[in-house]
């Protein structure tokens, strides 16, 4: 097993889809249990499908992806989580629109540029080989952001979450804390949809929130727990993927899903004791 | 000078006003229900109250040194609350976040505070429960533990007996009287439980989009609308 793990650190590129995936997996989870509280869930996926469309137009104008992509989820972020204030449309119905509108441009400006190839394959399914040196730098710099940012702002998204009214109430900026919120996720969206494909990146939020949601009892263990959970799982998938020649992204979802298994099945047992 | 002031104060969505003329003031320490049927203004008002929104007319005035920020609010109960995983020292907690300001972190000042009102109320001994566990009645205590980390003085309680059974209502009841009577906490409670209001409150406050009535709890029951609405219950 070590053994294993010691010639995967000897390829260069799997050194850097482990440090920007470990990174990447840790602020997801801790953002997921806000979001998936909130009831959020679909944000993930909906702005995967937006970061999606803004990578194909930014390999098309030939511009620097994560420059253009990270902007444009930020802008469909702020959009979503401000959505359910206005009652024509709601949040999840915006989701769904986001979701397919956003596939659909990225498509069509695939298949007049470059036209459909293995890139696009990767967009979807995602694949380690595509962080390079510049983005694995920029990966690190966010996401370090990312963690800093939610340690210092950790009791106001928790009394946001828990309760906006009140918290408006008591004087707190509710709609600041939500946009932080939005902003944070958007970021991490975009640098984990590379390495999980814009169709798996949503599992990297939901997953370890709902496995830790099992059996915790305090919003802190909540968070650490599904923390642990997210990188140990990361960890595990990027290793069956490399033994088996699998996608990266399918082998991290099977094995959050075999975790969320067990998880539910623990609780179950504790309820009936 | 009264702790707060309503100077005919009118609130109106986009142009449509949802309530007019509302006049009251709430001295220290006394205890007052807004009633009205749904739809009356009752969560305007709130949110006026709490600074949350603005009145098109009039003036909200505040003594005794009171914030709007230092009100503690008892809002309804959120469906995501439902199954949060939360630690009912946490949720307290969080009650003192108005303190913090920027700094991002609670102090032990902080609590301290926290373990006396969990003392007032009752629920130390609950403190390490998850929130989603707890009964009704328990979630409304320790809801109001966190509404008494933010105030020293106002409670503002938005009908905080909807959905308990008959034993959880009459203890939350006696919990809001002591709170009143012993703390000398000013109560202003929203309430569709008209007997409740009347049994416990000094003043009343009805609402119909506009100010129906507004004095003494004795002076609404003799009232004509007092005795209608009461349905003739000899509570008061």
């Amino acid at each position: 097993m070590l053994k294993t793990f010691l010639t995967m650190l000897s390829y260069p590129f799997l050194v850097r889809a482990l440090i920007v995936g470990i990174l990447v997996s840790l602020c997801a989870s801790l953002l997921g249990a806000s979001l998936v509280l909130k009831r959020y869930s679909m944000i993930g996926d909906g702005l995967s499908h937006v970061g999606f469309a803004a990578l194909a137009v930014a390999y098309a104008i030939n511009a620097a992806p994560l420059s253009v992509a990270i902007p444009v989820c930020v802008i469909a972020a702020f959009f979503l989580l401000r959505v359910k204030e206005s009652s024509k449309i709601k949040g999840d119905a915006a989701t769904a629109l986001m979701c397919s509108g956003a596939l659909a441009v990225g498509v069509m400006t695939v298949s007049l540029t470059t036209g459909m190839n293995t890139d696009v394959c990767n967009y979807m399914f995602g694949s380690i080989l595509a962080m390079s040196r510049s983005d694995v730098v920029l990966s690190v710099i966010l996401s370090i952001a990312v963690l800093i940012l939610y340690v210092f702002f950790y009791n106001k998204i928790f009394a946001v979450t828990f309760d906006e009214a009140f918290s408006a109430a008591t004087g707190v900026q509710t709609n600041l804390y939500n946009m932080v919120i939005a902003l944070l996720t958007a970021i991490t969206v975009v640098l984990g949809m590379r390495m999980m494909g814009t169709l798996l990146i949503s599992s990297l939020i939901v997953f370890p929130a709902l496995t830790a949601m099992r059996l915790c009892r305090h919003f802190k263990t909540t968070i650490l727990i599904s923390a642990v959970l997210s990188v140990s799982c990361f960890l595990v998938g990027l290793t069956i993927s490399y033994l088996g020649s699998i996608p990266t992204g399918a082998c991290i979802v099977v094995t959050d899903i075999v975790v969320f298994a067990i998880f539910s099945f623990l609780e179950k047992i504790r309820e009936r004791m | 000078m009264a702790l707060l002031t309503c100077q005919d104060v009118s609130f109106s969505y986009e142009g449509t006003p949802a309530l007019t003329g509302v006049n009251f003031s709430v001295e220290a320490g006394s205890y007052l229900c807004i009633v009205g049927e749904n739809g009356a203004g009752k969560s305007t008002l709130i949110k006026g109250l709490l600074r949350l929104k603005n009145p098109s007319q009039g003036k909200i005035l505040m003594g005794d040194g009171l914030k709007a920020a230092e009100i503690g609010y008892l809002p309804q109960q959120t469906v995501a609350q439902k199954d949060f995983p939360a630690s009912v020292y946490e949720v307290v907690l969080s009650g003192r976040l108005n303190r913090c300001g920027f700094r991002p972190f609670y102090t032990k000042a902080d609590h301290l505070e926290v373990k006396r009102n969990l003392n007032l109320l009752g629920i130390e001994d609950l403190q390490e429960s998850c929130y989603r566990d707890l009964s009704g009645g328990q979630q409304q205590r320790v809801l109001l533990a966190r509404a008494l980390c933010a105030t020293q003085k106002l409670l503002l309680l938005d009908e905080p007996v909807t959905g308990l059974d008959p034993l959880a209502t009459a203890e939350l009841y006696r919990v809001i009287d002591r709170l009143n009577q012993e703390q000398g906490i000013t109560i202003l409670m929203v309430s569709h439980d008209i007997g409740g209001a009347v049994e416990h409150a000094d003043h009343i406050l009805h609402l119909g989009h506009q100010q129906l009535f507004y004095g003494t709890t004795q002076a609404y029951c003799a009232s004509e609308m007092g005795r209608h609405f009461t349905g003739g219950e000899t509570k008061c």
